[in-house]
């Protein structure tokens, strides 16, 4: 039995204040001390369903962008987020930090490595500017209403997974990704068919290469068009489709049929459709949603529990691809609170950079200058590496990346140094109290002895103790740096 | 056997004089001993290289019939020779540095590599090159299992990846790899300057070396952090390395680059990992038009391995290192509808260096869709393997790092290994 830092657990009493700041830290990105209180007056059960059921939560978020209180942007000229990708990327973590939705950022940023699509890609063959508009515009700010793919993730974030696949085939970004676009009958193009059954549903060794001529073929004219030079935009090109007959190695129909019917060509769209249906209803993409899920949300340590992958599956297949019946499962399971399965997550870099943000402060701080390290920690937003997304868990470790991590919790303490001070002035009685408050206010894992004594011997060093303003300056942000690049703080 | 391995490598050449029936691996092994310079830089084209534009058989009739858009016309390619089967071959138009190096006797091409029921998957492809178990490649890296067996400890600088994670081909039990893309970034910062930096330096090293058993998870993080730590001040050394040569300003050119820097400021690592990517050319990859997204890639290959090869030519390193180039898969024969191609099955091989026996090793397929052609396969759409990949990665074990193929790939694959050692 390990020695835990004792003074940081007796000032927090408050029963299951552990378990709401392990909720905000999984089903969102951390958490500050007021909205701690805020979830910790609902209740976890309230405090889930809330998450949940975000939609009764007003998605105000991106007005408060540019305003006093808030972690500031910096931009060349107007802040464009559907024009520029570096203010797209800003805009999704200046959401993760301050959405009042943390669950929908959360699911957003889960699709965006489900799906992965890169924005250099789109771009290097739409322009730039282009490129951020499919990846990142909101209908609302778009003069044609284009709905980029980050905000298709984000209204279908909780939504029905099978209407999320369909989406994902017509959408701009993705039939530029994957190829689809030159997909035309007698010169198929498998990209994207290859994807949709190895990554986006079933897996890998779940079906042969004859299912991806076949699906080749299937999605043959699902193209982009660009009407009166104003967009791409999907559209169903009739002259361009195979109309012959598909077969699978699986099944198609629910009477077992695996040949999706010769079609006329007018209506060979119905034939990706019915493709979508089968992947979506397929035997193995529900436990490997199910898997993907609780690797995200529960633990990367332990094992996924058969039971529950069984039971998220059975509720997605039940409720014909519903996610948030699957996510509330999840959510309101006891292996998600199970003690042993917090700090059970390696963070990806948005979630790190965001959570840090959110416990050390912001104000003065912008964004923007987390992005060149996110994308040295290995995450840049909007550029996955490749269509398999980001390689997770023990993958986001490397010296180069953990020393990053070090640097940017350096970083982002010597911005916040004097607020940090002022907020530690209530600490300032004894180098053991203002450890204390520092590890209570960063929400780390408790300190074994051997690290809590060297964040101790640090606070202790350079002269005796007095408590002063300019002892606090260097200290706490000193302790700030030290929590957040720790190896107990990259846990979440 | 009186005296193992291990013992063996530990004592070094000089210990050993027991006499027994040596394999044949031990006369390398004495020779690799002998050469502590010597090093390893593995190079992965990500994406699945279309070797046919890049190696062209450019008097093969079907060539062009099969590729009327991206074939790659004879009188633009840059002859090389011939293979042993007689087959003309000639490289990517871009690649002029490449061919110095190859009329220089000093680059390998090892045609058609790879293995039996090729995967088209870029994932499970790579973790079959990666690991060099094909049928299941979920274990550690091959290069990995060779480092598992060096002596300890392992010097926390005898890996080095040059992008931000650790390629599967690194993967160990024992020895924690780090990965430094830029040498220049390399360094530790605080808050506070002066004598509180050195505080915190020392604090956060001592966090670092917390390891509990009982937490693997989070021993796992701060060994990452303590590889960082045991590093630090010796690659802040290579960060000063002045260039013989200018490098490209790309990622690639200066992952070669910073690597390049390591060799000549003699950190000692044996084994170094850089790629480059956008193999993955389904469409618009007219490798005959200078923004076809192929005729991008090969400039970038040939100008950051040509730069690196002129580098240490001049710092007199080059006989102590080997280049060796994979990717994860080769590509369809038939071009598609978007003049790109889609995944296939045996690709092209690279070696280079002061020591390998330069030329065209294999043979090329034969791109004519006859039933009995046993150089292609899935009815003749993809080329068949001819080399498996891991005899090539049995011969570096063996001729180069001193290692012992047969434990490190788990089997012996030394048999049809291309002589390029």
């Amino acid at each position: 039995m390990q020695q835990r830092n004792e003074p940081r657990d007796r000032e927090r009493v408050r029963h299951g204040e552990h378990v709401v700041e392990h909720l905000l830290r999984r089903a969102g990105f951390g958490a500050g001390q007021d909205e701690i209180d805020d979830y910790m007056e609902l209740g976890l059960t309230a405090a889930v369903r809330q998450l949940l059921d975000y939609e009764s939560v007003p998605d105000d978020v991106d007005s408060l962008i540019g305003t006093p209180g808030y972690v500031a942007t910096t931009s060349n000229g107007a802040f464009s987020p559907r024009t520029v990708i570096n203010d797209s990327r800003q805009r999704w973590l200046f959401r993760m930090v301050h959405s009042s939705r943390p669950l929908q950022e959360k699911m957003t940023l889960f699709w965006h490595n489900h799906f992965a699509t890169a924005y250099s890609k789109v771009a290097g063959a739409l322009g730039a500017d282009e490129g951020a508009r499919y990846m990142a515009a909101k209908p609302t700010e778009d003069p044609n209403q284009v709905l980029g793919q980050i905000e298709l993730f984000r209204k279908y974030a909780l939504g029905n997974f099978r209407d999320l696949l369909v989406a994902v085939a017509k959408d701009t970004a993705m039939l530029v990704w994957l190829d689809g676009r030159t997909n035309v009958k007698g010169k198929p193009q498998e990209n994207f068919a290859r994807e949709l059954m190895e990554l986006f549903t079933m897996g890998v060794d779940t079906f042969a290469e004859t299912d991806v001529y076949a699906g080749a073929r299937v999605f043959t004219g699902w193209n982009l068009t660009r009407p009166q030079n104003a967009y791409y935009t999907f559209s169903y090109v009739a002259g361009q489709h195979d109309t012959t007959a598909k077969e699978f190695t699986f099944p198609i129909y629910s009477n077992s049929s695996k040949v999706i019917p010769a079609r006329a060509q007018d209506a060979g769209m119905q034939d990706g459709l019915d493709l979508i249906n089968a992947v979506a209803a397929h035997p193995a993409t529900g436990p490997r949603l199910a898997r993907k899920l609780y690797q995200f949300f529960v633990s990367e340590v332990s094992q996924p529990d058969q039971g529950l992958i069984a039971d998220l599956a059975n509720t997605y297949y039940a409720s014909k691809f519903e996610m948030k019946p699957v996510m509330e499962r999840l959510l309101l399971s006891p292996q998600f609170t199970a003690a042993e399965n917090r700090y059970a997550r390696y963070s990806w870099p948005a979630e790190f950079v965001a959570r840090s943000i959110k416990e050390v402060g912001w104000a003065g701080f912008s964004v923007n200058n987390a992005l060149g390290p996110m994308s040295n920690m290995g995450q840049q937003l909007f550029e996955p590496p490749d269509v398999a997304g980001w390689d997770l868990g023990t993958n986001w470790f490397s010296s180069g990346a953990m020393l990053t991590r070090m640097n940017f919790a350096s970083q982002l303490a010597t911005n916040q140094r004097v607020n940090l001070r002022d907020l530690a002035r209530g600490a300032r009685q004894s180098p053991e109290t203002l450890v204390s408050f520092m590890l209570d206010r960063l929400t780390a894992a408790p300190f074994a002895r051997e690290p809590y004594q060297a964040l101790l011997d640090y606070a202790r060093a350079g002269g005796a103790w007095t408590g002063s303003d300019a002892q606090l300056l260097t200290k706490a942000a000193g302790l700030a740096h030290l929590i957040v690049g720790s190896g107990d703080y990259q846990l979440v | 056997m009186a005296i193992t391995r291990r013992e063996f490598v530990r004592g070094g050449v000089a210990a050993f004089t027991i006499s027994f029936a040596a394999p044949a691996f031990l006369s390398d092994l004495a020779r690799a001993q002998g050469r502590s310079r010597r090093n390893l830089v593995v190079l992965y084209l990500s994406g699945g290289n279309d070797s046919l534009s890049m190696l062209i058989p450019y008097n093969d009739p079907e060539y062009r019939n099969r590729r009327p858009t991206i074939g790659i016309p004879a009188a633009n390619v840059l002859q090389i020779g011939s293979d042993r089967s007689g087959v003309a071959l000639g490289l990517h138009p871009r690649l002029s540095g490449l061919r110095s190096i190859f009329n220089a006797g000093r680059l390998a091409f090892i045609q058609r590599t790879g293995y039996q029921n090729s995967s088209r998957s870029h994932f499970e492809g790579t973790d079959i090159w990666s690991t060099g178990d094909p049928r299941s490649p979920q274990s550690n890296g091959w290069l990995g299992r060779y480092l598992d067996t060096l002596p300890l400890p392992v010097d926390p600088l005898t890996a080095w990846s040059t992008t931000g994670v650790i390629p599967r081909t690194l993967q160990s039990n024992h020895v924690g790899v780090p990965s430094i893309p830029s040498a220049q970034g390399y360094t530790f910062q605080s808050p506070n300057g002066g004598a509180d930096n050195g505080f915190a330096r020392d604090s956060a090293t001592r966090i670092a070396s917390h390891l509990p058993v009982d937490q693997p998870h989070l021993a796992f993080v701060n060994a990452t952090a303590q590889g960082a730590f045991a590093t630090l001040d010796r690659v802040i050394q290579v960060g000063t390395y002045a260039a013989s040569v200018t490098y490209p300003n790309n990622g690639f050119g200066l992952a070669l680059r910073t690597i390049a820097g390591a060799m000549v400021k003699g950190v000692g690592t044996k084994v170094f990992w850089v790629q480059t990517g956008g193999y993955d050319t389904h469409a618009a990859q007219n490798p005959n038009q200078a923004n076809g997204s192929y005729t991008g890639l090969m400039t970038t290959l040939n100008d950051g391995v040509f730069a690196f090869y002129n580098d240490l030519l001049n710092q007199g390193l080059l006989n102590d290192t080997l280049v060796l180039q994979f990717s994860e898969f080769g590509r369809r024969i038939n071009e598609n509808g978007s003049q790109g191609t889609d995944h296939g099955a045996a690709s092209v091989m690279m070696a280079m260096g002061g020591t390998v026996k330069g030329g065209i090793f294999g043979t090329a397929p034969n791109l004519r869709i006859t039933p009995d052609n046993p150089t292609l396969e899935n009815s003749g759409n993809d080329v068949h393997y001819e080399t498996d990949f891991r005899s090539v990665y049995a011969k570096v074990v063996d001729s180069w790092l001193g290692g012992d193929s047969v434990p490190v790939l788990g089997g012996n694959f030394r048999g049809g290994a291309p002589e390029i050692l």
